[in-house]
């Protein structure tokens, strides 16, 4: 109903070959959370974008994991999208796309926007959510 | 959500909340979309394809549940959130209204896009789509009619708008024909759409 061309699957399932531990089911990715298929789309955009290949992807995402780990994580996959999360902040930095300071800028900005926003309403950035 | 290690220092009686990781994913978000690498519904396509895959999709259970134990159906019916809080976390207060052959029970947010996802996945795009939203109110059988669902007449159809602090679950009616089934069965054949109330179970036998 909403119009928009849907993605090629094929791309998905290239990701999930290429990039080891991708939770899937049968057909697919399966997500906890809402954010966790959005920290994904973004990945695959960028993929799409050639900012990065999937094996530098899956090097950096590796690396991400082996620090949590290393750090105390139970790697349980309850946690896979924060090392995805991770993975994409360090690669969109070290690709020179957004410094970390512009990534803290942006969460605080958002932070500011949650609260001043009613329950229930949804939340939308202005730029005076920018300090 | 399960996650709060985003430390707050204000108050939240009025406002809303985003946990870290929401935080950290809206703001690449916008920032790769004011750059030009990403195109917002582009990522809302590819999110929607995944729709059906997001979350524990626990409604199909409880509804499966509530058909074979009229204990448990009686305690949804009571207090749905206390009755799932067995079952698995319910983020806000959860009520679940009954179909029955003499009214239809249909669930929309008009004020934004509330929607109780950790029982049903992620809200499908129409749900949060301004049409839906105004049009379940107004003409809810024609609404009903574009999803392919024609009720009977006399059949009532009851709307009900979602707030913040409350969201529903639509408990269909059991179809005929299934009888001695197991819930896992039952639990197969109660869409989404049959839990939001524009669509009904379906038997394909």
């Amino acid at each position: 109903m909403s119009g928009m061309t849907r993605i090629d699957p094929a791309a998905a399932r290239r990701a999930t070959a290429e990039v080891a531990g991708i939770p899937t089911d049968g057909d697919g990715p399966v997500f906890r959370e809402p954010w966790e298929a959005q920290a994904f789309a973004m990945a695959l955009a960028l993929h799409e974008r050639k900012v990065f290949t999937w094996p530098e992807w899956a090097a950096t995402l590796a690396a991400e994991i082996k620090r949590a780990q290393a750090a105390g994580d139970p790697d349980t996959g309850e946690t896979y999208y924060r090392h995805w999360l991770n993975a994409l902040e360090r690669l969109v930095s070290e690709k020179g796309v957004a410094s970390a300071q512009t990534l803290t800028r942006y969460q605080e900005a958002w932070d500011h926007a949650a609260d001043r926003t009613p329950h229930g309403a949804p939340i939308e950035l202005r730029p005076d959510d920018f300090k | 959500m399960s996650d709060h290690a985003h430390e707050h220092d204000h108050d939240h009686d009025h406002g809303s909340e985003l946990s870290e990781m929401q935080l950290r994913v809206r703001a690449l978000e916008t920032i790769l979309t004011e750059k030009g690498y990403v195109d917002p519904a582009a990522l809302d396509a590819i999110v929607e394809t995944y729709e059906t895959k997001i979350g524990p999709r626990n409604g199909a259970k409880i509804v499966a549940k509530a058909w074979t134990d009229p204990a448990f159906k009686k305690a949804l019916l009571d207090d749905a959130s206390k009755a799932i809080g067995t079952l698995g976390r319910v983020g806000d207060h959860l009520i679940a209204v009954e179909n029955t052959p003499e009214r239809h029970n249909m669930v929309v947010c008009t004020l934004c896009s509330c929607y109780p996802w950790e029982m049903l996945g992620l809200p499908p795009i129409w749900y949060k789509a301004s049409p839906y939203r105004s049009r379940a109110v107004k003409d809810p059988r024609g609404v009903l009619s574009d999803f392919g669902v024609t009720l009977p007449k006399d059949t009532e159809i009851r709307v009900w708008d979602s707030t913040a602090e409350t969201r529903f679950l639509v408990l269909p009616m059991r179809p005929p024909g299934t009888e001695g089934w197991s819930e896992e069965q039952l639990a197969a054949i109660v869409t989404r759409d049959s839990m939001i109330g524009t669509g009904l179970p379906r038997v394909t036998s």
